[in-house]
């Protein structure tokens, strides 16, 4: 056991709505999506059309760059439609279920005993390997690097996140197995970071480390950059640690288990909670009737890093949370809620703003307003303040803005994902799209220097 | 309020693309994202944003002033009472009203120009670029008149201020993206364009230079007039007559009694509107550093690097300006004002967390160091800190690349 991390640059923002701990089952619902779009850069090439009868585990597309990078049906029934967009760009592929879960069998029986590239192979077929994301570059893992190391966080940090140790407290076993085949993948370490005293130490086969403190303690990107960092021309591999029991049932059992435990959570929720649903479930089915306000913004995934959906729409690929909060599109009169207001209503990380003198067990109701219009950047130390990496974070994302691929480079662009800079772009009082500059620059390091 | 916004919504189709005003929607967005937060909502990214925007952080440096501003008012007052009665020495804290009132009639006028200059060249240059204002000029709007000598004339004021807009500010694209503080590029043009209007002994109580003029004799005892300028009037004294260092040891005692530390500290001499008082502007410092708003790094080791400077002036002695106490310097002239509210300006002082102890140190030693080696110019902080922002850039460059080779080295040890 290594000794405790603590990380102290950071924000936990309080907000209420955090998730009761039961669970409830929902259906799966009669329509499920599975969207390219949730896969940063891919350009899917589609295996099935409108029609077609799938079952749990076949492929519905794969990668045009990367044929072996397959994607699967979380469910059975019928493929119902493709939905493009412009340029006949593909947005996502609706399958109308038919109730049954059947479920495609993969042979499983020699698993124990798998090599690294028979892990691959499994993992690539049945549409794990899209769980698995590489840094430099936050995008699915490329099969065909090597990775130095591959990291899993235990638990996340983010406002209202799920906690693992409830949603994954009787899967330790799955979890194991799972364990045991990410670590056929790489000749490094597999590390497995975690809260101080967490049920995850029982895990055998890992290298085990503690974080502590506040956000983004939990981020992997922290993580990495504590136990072992990317320089360039190194890839390392990161997983959710869900998705690595769902990879240990499959080893199990033979089949995809497309069910996951995500939290419901958010003040406009009336019942905040935790539920077991199946990948790609229609918002609106999990969330039913349960919303408070008809102003509201469902988010799949956190208020960070989340992206914003319709509740018409599918739960993202990698969420394990959906947060509803309130829009904040009304004008706010300056000296009661607005810029020059007593401020108590307001989360603020900057001590212009009260909330420093309240107590932390005061949980917030925040909306999306952006509490101020863009400017350039005026404020300096600021976002070092929330940033527990030993990268200047200003000057990264100027280098991102200018196109500066020299600078990127020298000033740390590998190590990061645009996630890393989500507490900075909160915290900003010149309101700038921090993970936007980020990932443009990313995108820019991923066609000239990858 | 929910009048004010249905009028606010009523008006806004005239102001948007394709309306009667179309060309005023700086203006009117402006004064509409003052009255109101506007209805902008998260995009892309975070869904939520921090409570904190660039409008009430300026508004904060604006209060931070006040107190500044308030004692340069009443102190403005009372050198004008003192030159009317041509006699320095009547008592501070008296008739404390009519003094006000006095001040008030004189400063007023200075800040009222330059926000009027100043904002109306930021909504023209918001008219051609198409946005909005930007808050930078609320706090160097304020910042101007209190650099100010009492005596300035109104259109210098103007000229200083569209100088370091457009010239300081506006060609290099507007708030924050200054190289230089816009406030004190105001006072550097009008201390080189107009010498004479700056420093010298006329111009630093309201009503002097006027009186000079017309009646000499009874100003006895107003020559030199502010600290800077008779320190430097006791040395020029101390060349005609032998005997130096006694000479010098009796200019510094005359001195000291002028200006004592304690009068010094709390603000009651001549000088520009707003930066004799120390008091005032620890005051308005501590509530920006409470605040977050100021570096309470770049502070410190200003006063440092002044304080430091000074002891090792002193070591060297000969005259009163290198005899004169380390810690006198630092509540004299524009040390404090300096180091509270110019070298804190985030766009042009070290963005980098360890540049900034740099930056403020340099630039407390720089500040002394010129204003007693080089008596061309008595008061050094102004062009101390004009040059820390010019070499800010490289101090940062070698911070920046002090974390660029650390990641090079794990590259290599790796």
């Amino acid at each position: 056991m290594s000794n405790t991390i603590s990380i102290r640059k950071g924000l936990n923002i309080r907000l209420v709505g955090e998730a009761k701990k039961e669970i409830k089952d929902i259906p799966v619902s009669k329509t499920v999506g599975v969207s390219p779009l949730d896969f940063h850069g891919l350009t899917p090439k589609l295996v099935v059309k409108e029609g077609d009868n799938v079952q749990i585990g076949d492929v519905l597309f794969f990668d045009k760059k990367e044929a072996s990078v397959k994607f699967i049906s979380p469910v059975s029934g019928t493929i119902e439609s493709i939905v493009r967009g412009e340029k006949r760009r593909i947005l996502n592929v609706l399958i109308a279920t038919d109730g049954k879960q059947t479920a495609k069998k993969f042979d499983v029986s020699k698993a124990a005993s798998f090599n690294s590239e028979e892990t691959k192979a499994l993992l690539l077929e049945t549409g794990f390997w899209s769980s698995i994301k590489q840094r430099p570059l936050d995008v699915i893992a490329n099969p065909n690097n090597e990775a130095k190391a591959m990291f899993v966080s235990s638990f996340d940090s983010a406002p209202l996140a799920p906690d693992y140790e409830y949603i994954l407290g009787d899967d330790i076993d799955n979890l194991q197995k799972g364990f045991d085949a990410l670590s056929t993948l790489t000749d490094g370490k597999v590390h497995l970071s975690s809260r101080p005293n967490s049920i995850f130490s029982k895990i055998n086969g890992v290298k085990h480390h503690t974080f502590d403190g506040v956000h983004p303690a939990g981020n992997v990107g922290t993580q990495m950059h504590h136990i072992d960092p990317v320089n360039k021309g190194e890839f390392v591999w990161s997983i959710n640690i869900q998705e690595v029991a769902a990879i240990g049932r499959l080893i199990n059992e033979g089949t995809v288990s497309s069910s996951r435990k995500i939290a419901l959570t958010g003040s406009e929720l009336k019942n905040p909670t935790y539920v077991n649903v199946s990948k790609g479930t229609e918002m609106s089915a999990i969330l039913d009737k349960g919303i408070v306000g008809s102003n509201v913004r469902y988010i799949s995934g956190n208020v960070l890093t989340g992206d914003q959906k319709n509740p018409t729409d599918f739960i993202g690929y990698y969420h394990n949370q959906i947060t509803v909060i309130p829009e904040g599109n009304e004008y706010k009169f300056f000296l009661t809620s607005g810029w020059l207001g007593h401020g108590f209503d307001k989360f603020s990380n900057s001590r212009l703003f009260p909330t420093f003198l309240l107590p932390k067990s005061k949980k917030f109701t925040l909306d999306t307003n952006t509490n101020g219009e863009e400017r350039a950047f005026v404020v300096s130390g600021e976002l070092e303040k929330v940033f527990p990496f030993d990268i200047l974070p200003v000057q990264l994302t100027k280098a991102a803005i200018t196109q500066d691929i020299d600078g990127m480079e020298n000033l740390g662009i590998y190590e990061v994902a645009p996630e890393d800079f989500a507490l900075c772009e909160y915290v900003c009082t010149t309101k700038i799209n921090i993970q936007d500059k980020i990932r443009q620059g990313l995108d820019l390091i991923a066609s000239e220097c990858m | 309020m929910k009048f004010l916004e249905k009028y606010l919504h009523k008006m806004e189709p005239h102001f948007i693309k394709g309306g009667k005003y179309e060309k005023w929607n700086p203006l009117f967005e402006t004064l509409a994202t003052f009255a109101f937060t506007p209805k902008l909502v998260t995009t892309k990214g975070t869904h939520i944003r921090d409570g904190v925007d660039l409008k009430r952080t300026m508004f904060t440096v604006v209060i931070a002033l006040i107190p500044c501003l308030l004692f340069g008012i009443y102190n403005t007052g009372h050198w004008e009472y003192a030159v009317a009665e041509g006699n320095r020495d009547i008592p501070y804290f008296a008739e404390m009203g009519a003094k006000f009132l006095t001040g008030l009639t004189i400063v007023l006028p200075v800040v009222v120009v330059s926000y009027g200059v100043g904002l109306t060249i930021e909504f023209i240059f918001g008219m051609l670029r198409g946005h909005s204002l930007h808050e930078g000029f609320l706090v160097s709007g304020m910042l101007i008149p209190l650099t100010m000598p009492a005596d300035v004339p109104l259109w210098m004021v103007a000229i200083a201020t569209a100088f370091a807009v457009i010239i300081g500010k506006e060609i290099f694209g507007g708030t924050g993206m200054n190289v230089v503080n816009i406030a004190l590029t105001a006072r550097a043009f009008l201390f080189f364009a107009y010498p004479t209007s700056m420093s010298g002994d006329k111009v630093w109580m309201s009503g002097l230079g006027d009186k000079m003029s017309t009646n000499s004799a009874d100003l006895d005892g107003f020559s030199g007039a502010t600290a800077l300028g008779d320190l430097a009037s006791f040395m020029s004294d101390k060349a005609t007559v032998a005997g130096e260092t006694v000479q010098s040891s009796m200019a510094l005692q005359n001195f000291s009694t002028e200006y004592g530390v304690w009068e010094s500290f709390v603000g009651m001499i001549p000088g520009s509107i707003g930066e004799t008082s120390t008091l005032a502007c620890l005051i308005g410092g501590l509530l920006l550093v409470l605040t977050g708003v100021g570096s309470l790094r770049i502070i410190l080791s200003f006063f440092a690097g002044g304080f430091v400077m000074g002891l090792l002036l002193n070591a060297i002695g000969g005259n009163p300006y290198l005899d004169l106490a380390a810690h006198h310097h630092l509540v004299i002239g524009g040390f404090a004002f300096g180091a509270v509210f110019m070298a804190t300006d985030p766009v042009t002082a070290s963005q980098t967390a360890f540049g900034k102890i740099i930056y403020g140190f340099l630039g407390g030693l720089l500040a002394i160091m010129i204003r007693v080696l080089n008596p061309a110019y008595p008061e050094g902080v102004f062009l101390a800190i004009l040059f820390m922002n010019i070499m800010a850039p490289i101090i940062d460059h070698y911070i920046i690349q002090a974390n660029i080779n650390r990641r090079l080295k794990r590259l290599k040890t790796a």
